[in-house]
């Protein structure tokens, strides 16, 4: 089936199978490798992207529901050489570790502060329920998110 | 990774039961995939056909009249941040706000997650307690069946073979009604949800309850994940009608023992048959002592370790 959708602000006109899955399209045929295959059933978060600005998990996602939207992965958050606020409140609190978790980590909050400017850290850590950090990094994951609002305000 | 299917986009329900006619057991209805895709990923469920209903304008909607209908298609997020569900059912709202992760609620709908009818789920626990009823739609017209009635067992509902599920709809509770629905696991999935309701009669009191006639005219308790479909407990809700709200206290013990007494649970990765029973016990009393704070006007500060309270 003919796809035509944006990812990371870049028009792409693809021809992708019914039964292909979003993450499948974004790392093999796009090449983009920030969201990774984990646990493959929607638990962990660690295949995030955000379609039309909706954090969904791409392991779980039909490429052809991307079809005239608009796809959000993390190699598209930072502008040119200089980091989102999210990435850089990430680095400052110590946020990652192995990394493997981080590009949903990222983008999950950068669907929050979209809708919430302002978020507790109740809010923050309701939002990221779902998304699973193994090295059990979360408090400085939350700080920085709640750094990030801060600094966007 | 998936094997290939041909993806169905119908306009219309009457487009989307003909080809599920057609198709038969070939065909699977795909709204969200929150689900489906995940049972097709393990090869459990290999349909060579997905419908897809989502494009089927009468399912995406939520209307207002006697009761409220929830459209099929409707995804959890947008039940969640609905106006008129929180008006009308504002506990629903909260509930979606709880339903799996935001990544499931948003991709996800209640159409699906009902008639999917895994065990482990709120919706159709929360819906028992709000008089809900199904509309199914076939070539053969348009039937309504109570959500009870509907799901009949883990992932078996009444649904036909060329049946679509169009709506589900809630009775709204009338003012004065106190409700809860908490939910315990340590799972993704819950390992308990148990949502009550208890209508109010009569004058409140002073602003400590005292002195009032207050008393519960009606009450609902529904209990889920643990048996094999949800169900409401007659035996816990009969310990409740009647008494007085400033009562309540002294009968949340009994009602929770009679729903323990009334649950058939199985020893499996959530639990043994005799553990579950107990959290039943103890999350029902949990649940009534939060309704019993809301029907007296106030909001508990309730927090259980893996409990969500709604």
């Amino acid at each position: 089936m003919r796809i035509r959708l944006a990812v990371n602000g870049r028009a792409q006109d693809l021809e992708v199978a019914s039964h292909a899955l979003l993450l499948d399209v974004l790392r093999d045929v796009l090449d983009l490798k920030g969201a990774k295959r984990s646990c493959d059933t929607q638990v962990c978060g660690a295949c995030t992207v955000l379609v039309d600005g909706l954090a969904v998990s791409a392991c779980t996602y039909l490429a052809v529901e991307a079809d005239g939207r608009s796809v959000l992965t993390v190699e598209g958050l930072a502008d040119g050489e200089s980091l989102d606020p999210l990435q850089r409140a990430f680095l400052d609190a110590g946020a990652v570790q192995c990394g493997f978790c981080t590009s949903g980590m990222l983008l999950t909050a950068r669907a929050l502060l979209r809708e919430n400017g302002a978020p507790t850290r109740d809010d923050v850590l309701h939002y990221l329920r779902g998304s699973l950090c193994r090295c059990t990094g979360y408090r400085k994951i939350v700080d920085a998110v709640l750094t990030a609002a801060e600094t966007a305000r | 990774m998936l094997r290939p299917f041909t993806l169905h986009r119908p306009d219309t329900s009457e487009e989307a039961c003909a080809l599920l006619a057609r198709l038969g057991e070939d065909a699977a209805v795909y709204a969200g995939g929150t689900e489906l895709l995940l049972l097709m990923k393990l090869g459990l469920l290999r349909p060579r056909h997905l419908v897809d209903v989502k494009r089927i304008r009468p399912f995406d909607g939520i209307t207002d009249g006697t009761h409220l209908a929830i459209g099929a298609t409707v995804t959890h997020r947008t039940v969640e941040r609905s106006a008129l569900v929180r008006a009308r059912c504002p506990l629903v709202a909260s509930v979606a706000r709880h339903v799996a992760n935001v990544r499931v609620r948003n991709v996800g709908t209640v159409g699906g997650n009902l008639a999917f009818a895994d065990p482990h789920s709120d919706l159709a626990t929360l819906f028992l307690t709000l008089d809900a009823s199904v509309e199914l739609v076939s070539p053969r017209g348009r039937r309504e069946l109570s959500l009870a009635d509907f799901v009949r067992g883990p992932w078996e509902t009444a649904r036909e073979p060329d049946e679509l599920l169009a709506s589900v709809r809630l009775v709204p509770w009338p003012p004065g009604t106190a409700a809860a629905y908490v939910k315990f696991g340590v799972h993704e999935r819950p390992t308990l949800g148990v949502s009550v309701a208890l209508r109010l009669d009569g004058t409140d009191g002073d602003s400590e309850g005292r002195g009032g006639g207050a008393r519960v005219a009606d009450a609902r308790v529904a209990i889920g994940c643990v048996n094999p479909r949800p169900a409401r407990v007659p035996a816990a809700e009969a310990r409740l009608t009647g008494v007085a709200v400033t009562e309540l206290e002294d009968v949340t013990g009994a009602a929770a023992e009679a729903a323990s007494a009334d649950t058939d649970p199985a020893d499996d990765l959530y639990g043994s048959a005799d553990y579950k029973r107990e959290m039943v016990a103890v999350f029902v009393r949990r649940a009534l002592r939060i309704a019993a704070a809301r029907a007296r006007g106030a909001e508990p500060a309730a927090r259980f370790p893996h409990a969500v309270v709604a």
